[in-house]
């Protein structure tokens, strides 16, 4: 069987993010595989060790930057990688739409995909790229096994944590506690500079983005930065409910 | 015609519901505002929201007992379709996130998420949203006949009841379900739910221990009437129930006084809570980042700091 998992880049979660002209500037920034991709990656590995026969394909879709994120992947142990270059913004659901024609064209059946990814705090990837298949899906999953064609695992709904079963194919979404991503080790790295990257451009696709984004900024909220000591609890906490009571006046 | 998706529990509309019933009546977007109840037995829902909306819409069907992203795209989808909703408003939860992006592609529609306004402009739809882990917000403009939204707990304020409007029961096609829930872990609470409190205390894993989470935050909690938080790392301990968690995998919260007792503060937490009203941090490490969020912090031991608060807050 064939994976697909899906590839953000995003700003190292260390790093601040930065504004020129209306909007974030990424061009001098420390930029990673997302943790929550690396998750999609090491799951799909785990599968394949616990006797899954299956091909791992990893696929990004953005600037030709994105190869770096990709190299990760395939140095933790993807097999290949598909690479669908653009500079064009694409929002969930228009990317949802390349990802599900390369899902067709490389007959995959599972496909791993962020729960909500560090960049635009998007949650919807997964579930569209799911409907335009016509497959199932499970979001927030942090826990899988396969046994024959069902998946069994775990994920979080509203307000409780549900166990579930679905028969492939499906498209499964991340979180953190699914797995702990392993290290790409030297040998990996260099074998994964020889792993192949297929490379397609945007035009094939036939998407346009269906958003359009008019600004982006950042907005501080002034914070009163009070600093007390608490070594002395009780004058500590007086001056605390004065603050609360007067001034911020958000308790009785 | 807005059509708002109703969102509710135990029995009641959620808040979330009454505020994206403000957001579709502020959005400028030309038409009523429906609202739309999926479930099983919920005519008293369906009568609630009857209050909020000149028209309400109820699929009640033993099969949309539980909720399911495949039911609920498929109904929505259907009934939008139906009605000739030019908007629809869905609510930012768990689930609405999780089923929205079908029905946008169902209905080949744009699907803008978790908006904190929203106004119809020349005839497109604009939208803030917050981006990068909740530090930037973006501005995004949707076009189409039909745009799908989800809207942010606690960004709208509340609508106000009115004159009863028309309650009018639709039938739906529903697919099979295919996601087999074998086991459900819920986790009640008498507590005020998180993302309708306008107090918040949370705690991390400067409380010690899963004993003095109670000791501290809870009891810190009744004292004040708040909802209980918590981060990613006394979840994962096993401290504290999922349900409670704050952050990019938890819930996002937006109180009026948000109280963070030994919490660090990970850009994961912080994007949780960081556009909370007022932000009070208690943690022994006076370089936390926490702190740089905070209004008011207090650098000590929780449980020397909380027990005095509490002291205080008695008096």
């Amino acid at each position: 069987m064939r994976i697909l998992t899906v590839i953000r880049q995003v700003l190292d979660a260390e790093e601040s993010v930065k504004i020129a002209g209306g909007a974030v500037d990424l061009a001098s920034s420390k930029l990673v595989l997302d943790t929550m991709d690396e998750y999609g990656v090491e799951e799909a590995l785990r599968l394949r060790e616990a006797g899954a026969d299956a091909e791992i394909i990893a696929v990004a879709v953005g600037p030709a930057r994105l190869e770096e994120a990709m190299r990760t992947a395939l140095a933790m142990g993807a097999d290949r990688g598909v690479l669908v270059e653009c500079d064009v913004a694409l929002d969930a659901i228009a990317l949802s739409s390349v990802l599900a024609q390369i899902a067709k064209a490389e007959a995959a059946e599972l496909i791993f995909c962020g729960g909500q990814q560090a960049d635009w705090d998007s949650q919807a990837l997964g579930a569209a790229t799911a409907e335009r298949l016509g497959w199932p899906q499970a979001t927030w999953t942090n826990k899988l096994s396969l046994s024959g064609t069902t998946l069994s695992g775990r994920h979080d709904a509203d307000a409780s944590a549900e166990s579930f079963d679905v028969a492939l194919p499906a498209v499964v979404t991340t979180q953190q506690g699914l797995n702990e991503p392993r290290y790409p080790t030297l040998p990996n790295i260099m074998k994964s500079k020889r792993k192949e990257v297929k490379r397609q451009t945007l035009a094939e696709f036939g998407v346009t983005p269906k958003l359009k984004v008019l600004s982006q900024e950042i907005q501080v909220k002034q914070r009163a930065n009070k600093m007390v000591d608490g070594k002395d609890a009780a004058a500590a906490t007086a001056q605390l409910v004065h603050f609360l009571r007067e001034e911020a006046k958000v308790i009785a | 015609m807005i059509l708002v998706v109703a969102e509710y529990a135990n029995g009641k509309l959620s808040k979330s519901t009454y505020e994206m019933v403000t957001a579709a009546r502020e959005s400028g977007v030309a038409g009523p505002v429906g609202v739309l109840v999926l479930g099983s037995d919920v005519s008293s829902i369906a009568a609630e929201a009857a209050t909020v909306a000149a028209s309400v819409f109820v699929a009640d069907k033993l099969e949309l007992a539980h909720y399911d992203a495949e039911l609920w795209a498929a109904a929505v989808a259907q009934v939008a379709k139906a009605q000739g909703a030019t908007a629809v408003l869905i609510g930012g939860s768990r689930s609405g996130r999780e089923y929205s992006p079908r029905v946008a592609v169902k209905l080949e529609a744009p699907l803008l998420e978790d908006v904190i306004s929203l106004k119809s402009v020349d005839g497109a739809l604009q939208a803030e949203h917050y981006t990068f882990l909740t530090r930037v917000t973006e501005r995004v403009a949707a076009e189409g006949p039909v745009v799908i939204v989800t809207v942010k707990p606690g960004a709208f304020a509340k609508a106000d009841s009115g004159a009863a409007g028309s309650v009018t029961n639709v039938d739906v096609e529903l697919p099979a379900r295919r996601l087999k829930v074998t086991a459900e872990a819920s986790e009640k609470t008498e507590r005020i739910p998180l993302g309708e409190a306008s107090i918040v205390v949370s705690g991390g894993r400067g409380v010690g221990s899963a004993e003095g989470f109670t000791a501290t935050v809870e009891a810190l909690a009744d004292q004040l009437g708040a909802a209980v938080g918590a981060t990613r790392a006394i979840v994962d301990a096993g401290w504290r129930p999922y349900a409670e968690q704050v952050g990019q995998t938890g819930k996002t919260v937006q109180p009026k006084l948000y109280i963070a007792v030994g919490i660090s503060g990970a850009v994961q937490h912080l994007s949780g809570m960081n556009k909370s009203g007022t932000i009070v941090a208690i943690n022994k490490d006076k370089d936390a980042p926490i702190f740089k969020v905070a209004d008011f912090g207090i650098t000590g031991d929780t449980q020397e700091i909380v027990p005095a608060l509490l002291a205080e807050l008695r008096k």
